[in-house]
């Protein structure tokens, strides 16, 4: 989380609008990157359940739809169907 | 008093812990080592934070990922589990790459490498992306795409070095939108 929240800092610092998953929403709140969706998957699956193309989906625009949002940092919890894997 | 006894806990104590729900800011996959970290570590604090608002609507953003599964295209040099604190080096990932031939080369146990073996858009959601872009949503894929390896505990090198060349790649190429994929 640390990796990808460092690379948000840099990327939008150079005019560049970053959201990004995490896994761990208490270490994506100590590090603070402008928009992160916290997602209720395992470590090594950030976007779900392999090969179900529906859920990566409703992943993604759960993330383009924090690019909106200007009161930075915002982390935000995704609303979508737990592990079951 | 003194004898080992003291320290059981008795079958009915026992039974109330193990109906007990785990705490839900604990996951339960997180093994003892990696909660020891995850509480130890001194985490980079970003202050201020930045902003780039968007400057167009998304229906006409550009858009590029930046994964941290240390996915590598044949050929490219594997990432080094060797380096310490960390690989902070990056590779460069096509749209059109054949994804099923991408190879991970994370170097951390502390999560299965399952999902991303069996669907590597878990961490490079590249088809999802030009189904994205097909159907309007976004305006277009990114012709390169952004890999590197996390758990780098010494981010001093990915700070000064890789992250710079890594933004200075995404505005050549006329990015406006970075969506970012850790595992």
């Amino acid at each position: 989380m640390q990796t990808v929240g460092l690379a948000q800092q840099v990327i939008e610092a150079r005019g560049i609008a970053t959201a990004s998953i995490t896994l761990l929403a208490d270490v994506t709140r100590r590090i603070r990157p402008p928009r992160a969706l916290a997602v209720p998957y395992p470590l090594g699956f950030p976007l779900g359940e392999p090969n179900d193309p529906g859920l990566q989906t409703t992943v993604l625009h759960a993330l383009l739809a924090l690019l909106a949002r200007d009161d930075v940092p915002v982390l935000e919890p995704f609303h979508g169907p737990a592990a079951s894997f | 008093m003194g004898g080992r006894g003291q320290f059981r806990i008795p079958n009915s104590q026992f039974r109330i812990l193990q109906c007990y729900p785990p705490p839900v800011a604990e996951p339960r996959e997180l093994s003892l080592a990696l909660r020891a970290f995850l509480a130890a570590y001194r985490w980079h604090r970003i202050d201020p934070v930045p902003c780039a608002s968007l400057r167009r609507p998304l229906g006409d953003c550009r858009v590029a990922l930046v994964s941290s599964a240390g996915l590598v295209a044949p050929g490219d040099e594997p990432f080094d589990d060797g380096v310490r604190g960390g690989d902070w080096s990056f590779r460069l990932i096509p749209a059109d790459a054949d994804l099923a031939a991408l190879e991970e080369h994370h170097r951390s146990d502390s999560f299965s490498h399952a999902g991303i073996e069996a669907d590597r858009n878990l961490a490079l959601p590249l088809h999802r992306l030009h189904e994205l872009a097909a159907e309007g949503a976004i305006g277009a894929v990114a012709p390169r795409h952004i890999s590197l390896m996390g758990s780098i505990t010494a981010p001093g090198r990915l700070r000064r070095e890789t992250l710079p060349a890594v933004a200075d790649l995404l505005a050549a190429d006329g990015v406006d939108v970075a969506l970012m994929v850790p595992v």
